[in-house]
Parts: structure tokens; sequence; C-alpha cells
């Protein structure tokens, strides 16, 4: 499961100048919250759910490609849901309810329609992140973070998160190398015990660097909280750009629930 | 662990927006409590530590370990792992920080569910596990067996725990109507064999760094007047002579 997290955080990052890119990372951040709610609080038995969902997927599908996001990148992304398809495949035959036949099969009606529901709203979900993600550097992210007051102690725990995850990232790629080299092969109980002293050691030494960083950065004057420019306010325009994913969502839903 | 196979990584739309919207007011206000109570732990100079500490965790959950007779691997929460090496509220911190780096970069657990996830695995997962360490801790013999001792069987309980919690607010506020006897009959029988392997790892892990830096594990403080940290136990008894 673990795959899912590979690479550098700023992996995720595709360089580009498209509107989406240029947008402020709060106003983007804001946008796909909203999205998310406004996707979560569509009822799944609702007889016009499906239809909404499918308005949802072109809306955000619509914002992938003006943001130049790849159908590549969009099912890179899918990849952290492959183990809830199979809950929701299974929610068919194990919810209560009455039953109804496809294909020879009974299955459940509501948990036909959950199951359905589960997976839409979590794939419609991780389009708008795995977007937000490829839109904007994790850098941008903090101060976008930043500028939505999140705690100062946690904008800089995340802060440092990101900047020491590929320093330790990097020792344990070391230290695997190194492990492999010595002919280690891993499985079974007694490569557990190699992995946990390995993770007992990344944690000394990745420790002990970040002491010495520590050390440096009192040294250059740090206080407890990185210098950064000043905010640009943003327009009323591009808090309209910025929303109009989610104000699209909400169209569609209040079109379903009017019209349904 | 492999939460996701047991849904703790809780996606968008899988509980009710009431359940989300409850969960998420009882993860901030934990939080910001966190965030006054760690200053004891960390003053505001010493963030990055704390962030270290996260991306350890971040890095830890890359490590994915075989779960014998299950077709999947299964990797750390370290919540019990966090809490006993940085201290409790500190690693409230961490895991939310953790957790919301999951959520907007890699869009692991849904954003209008990290009230939830955070409330289970930074909330449930280090109170409950921090809290059995503590009390088991408090009986077991200070010595390094007994630290490790309350470590392994609170990192072990920290996962059922933190699964049949979601199985409580998915019987609250879940979206499909599924027996909930069945939910906690499976996800507690996969989360009991997937905390083996979570108290397994977070033993070797307090192990080993206990046998390096004994002054880095929060939760062993009580056994650093047996081991001072100038010299080692042999010089300082030639010295005591």
């Amino acid at each position: 499961m673990g795959a899912a997290h590979g690479g550098t955080l700023s992996a995720r990052y595709l360089p580009g100048s498209t509107a989406v890119h240029r947008l402020e990372p709060h106003a983007k951040l804001v946008s796909v919250l909203t999205f998310a709610v406004v996707v979560v609080a569509t009822p799944v038995h609702a007889p016009w759910a499906p239809a909404a969902y499918a308005g949802y997927l072109l809306a955000v599908l619509a914002v992938a490609a003006v943001a130049g996001v790849g159908p590549g990148r969009l099912l890179r992304g899918l990849v952290v849901e492959v183990p809830f398809v199979l809950f929701a495949v299974l929610l068919p035959f194990v919810a209560g309810g009455p039953q109804v036949e496809v294909l020879g099969l009974s299955l459940s009606r509501t948990g036909l329609a959950a199951g359905t529901g589960l997976l839409a709203k979590a794939t419609l979900s991780i389009l708008a992140a795995t977007v937000l993600a490829a839109t904007t550097e994790p850098r941008a992210l903090l101060r976008g973070l930043e500028r939505l007051r999140l705690p100062q102690v946690l904008v800089q725990i995340l802060m440092f998160m990101i900047r020491y995850a590929d320093v330790v990232g990097g020792e344990l790629h070391r230290m695997r190398i190194a492990r492999e080299s010595r002919g280690f092969t891993g499985g079974g109980l007694r490569g557990l015990r190699v992995v946990g002293a390995t993770a007992g050691a990344l944690f000394v030494r990745s420790y002990e660097r970040g002491e010495r960083v520590h050390l440096a950065m009192l040294s250059r004057g740090y206080r407890g909280s990185m210098p950064t420019g000043p905010s640009v306010p943003v327009g009323t325009r591009s808090w309209a750009v910025a929303l109009s994913l989610p104000l699209a969502a909400a169209a569609v839903l209040l079109a379903g629930i009017l019209l349904g | 662990m492999c939460n996701k196979v047991g849904g703790v990584h809780v996606p968008d739309g899988f509980l009710d927006v009431p359940t989300s919207v409850a969960t998420g007011a009882l993860a901030a206000g934990t939080v910001a409590l966190a965030l006054r109570r760690s200053r004891a732990e960390l003053d505001d100079r010493t963030a990055p530590l704390a962030g270290l500490a996260a991306a350890f965790v971040f890095a830890g959950q890359m490590m994915n370990f075989p779960l014998p007779g299950l077709p999947v691997s299964g990797h750390l929460i370290g919540a019990v792992l966090t809490a006993v090496l940085v201290g409790p509220w500190t690693a409230v911190l961490c895991m939310t920080v953790v957790l919301m780096v999951q959520a907007v970069l890699f869009a692991d657990g849904g954003l209008t569910a990290l009230g939830t996830n955070v409330t289970l695995m930074a909330l449930l997962a280090v109170v409950l596990g921090y809290g059995v360490f503590r009390g088991l801790a408090a009986v077991l013999p200070r010595t390094r067996a007994g630290i490790l001792t309350a470590t392994g069987i609170a990192a072990y309980l920290s996962v059922p725990a933190a699964a049949l919690t979601f199985v409580g607010l998915f019987a609250l506020g879940g979206t499909v109507d599924i027996p909930v006897g069945t939910v906690a009959a499976a996800l507690t029988g996969v989360h009991l064999l997937i905390g083996l392997g979570e108290a397994a790892i977070t033993v070797a892990v307090v192990g080993a760094v206990l046998a390096v830096r004994p002054d880095l594990v929060h939760g062993a403080a009580r056994l650093r007047p047996a081991t001072p940290l100038a010299g080692r136990p042999t010089t300082t008894a030639e010295v005591a002579r």
C-alpha cells in the first residue's frame, strides 16, 4: 500500500503556467475542499445521483484539461483508491434491503447505490486533489495553508516535514542499498527484525542530522518562523475563477434537487 | 499498517456530512489543545524536530512488511511509536500533519474525511495507545524490557481500537446500510492481525533507539537516571569507585 507514497513529495508537481497554475494556492485549496463537500453532500439514493456524478466528473475533467494534467497522471492519482474498489464491489452482495436481479445475481438495491456512490465520490474527490497537487508546488501549498490561518506551529512542522522528507527518504534509500548489497532479501519474520532495526537506525540518523540542521539555523538567526514575502491580495476575478469548479458542482447538485 | 485495507484512511463520501463535521470539530479541538500542551514537550524553536518526526513517520509508512497469510503487505501507522518517541501532544501534531500531507498531496484519505482520519489515527490511536503505555509502564519494572513490553502492548491495542472506533462512526453515520456486526467482525479480525505487525515494528524501532540514544525516547524518561548520558556505564562505575 505504501507504494502510493513513493517518490519525493514534489514529484507530484507538474510545472506549467496555465490558468490553474497561476491561481493563488489558498484559493485553490478552498476550491477543492468546497468541491469535495458538495460531492459528499450529494444524496446517494436519489434517482438522479448518477447524472450528478457525471456532471461533477465533467467539471473536474474540464479543469484538468485547462491545467494540462493528462489522463495518465489522473489515473496514477487514483491508485490510492484500489482497496476501496474491493470494498465497494462487495457492498451489493452483503448489504440488506430489497434485492434486485442483475445478470442472474441477486444484489441489494441499497448496496448497489451505496457502492456506486462510494466509488464515485471518492474518485471525484481524488481527481480534484490530484489536479491541485499537480498544479501547486508543495511550498506554495504551505503558503496557502498559512493564509487560511492554519496555526503557525502546524505550518512550521509541515514545512520542516516537507524539507526533511527528502532527507529521510534519501537516508532510507542508502540504507536499503547497503542492506541489499549485504545479501538481504526480505520477507518473513526474520526480515521483520532487520526492517525494525533499519527503522530505528533511520530515526537516530535522521534525528541527529536534524539536530545539526537546527543548530545551523539557530546560528543563522532563526527565531521560530521563516521569513515570508508580502502576500498579494487576491482579486474578485481570481476568486471567481478558482471557485468556478465548486460553483459548477453546486449548480449540478441544485439542478438535481430541483428537477429530480 | 495497511489501514487502507481496514478502511482507516477514510475516503470522501464514506461517512455522512454530520458525522464528518462532528469528527472534524473534535479533531480541531484536540489539535488546538495539543498545540497548547505540546509547548511543554517542545518549544516554538524546536518545531524542526517535530517536523523531522513527522517526516520519519511518513517515510516509515513507505516501508512495507509482509503480513503472513494475507494478500496485502502492511506498513506502520506509527501513532504509538511517535507518542513514545516525542511525547503524546507532539505526536498528535505530527500525525495530523502527516494525514494532511497525505490528503492534500496524495489524495489518500479524503479532504472532507480529514477530521475523521485525524480523530482515528492522531487522536484515538495516540491518546489510547499512550494511555495504555503509561499505565503499563507504571506497573511494569522500570527496565528496558518493561518499557518495550508496554510499548508493544500499546501499539498492538491501538490498531484494533482505531478500527473499532471506525466501526462505531460507521454505525452512527455510515452512508451504507450493511449490518454493523459484519463490518465489526471483518475489520476487527483483520486489524488484530495487522496490530501484531505494528507492535513488532514499534518495539523494534523503540528498542533500537533506546539502545543508541535513550535520551531521544520521551516515554523512557524515567529510565534515564539508571543510564547516565555521560560516559558508558562501566566508566561511571569506575569513577564511582
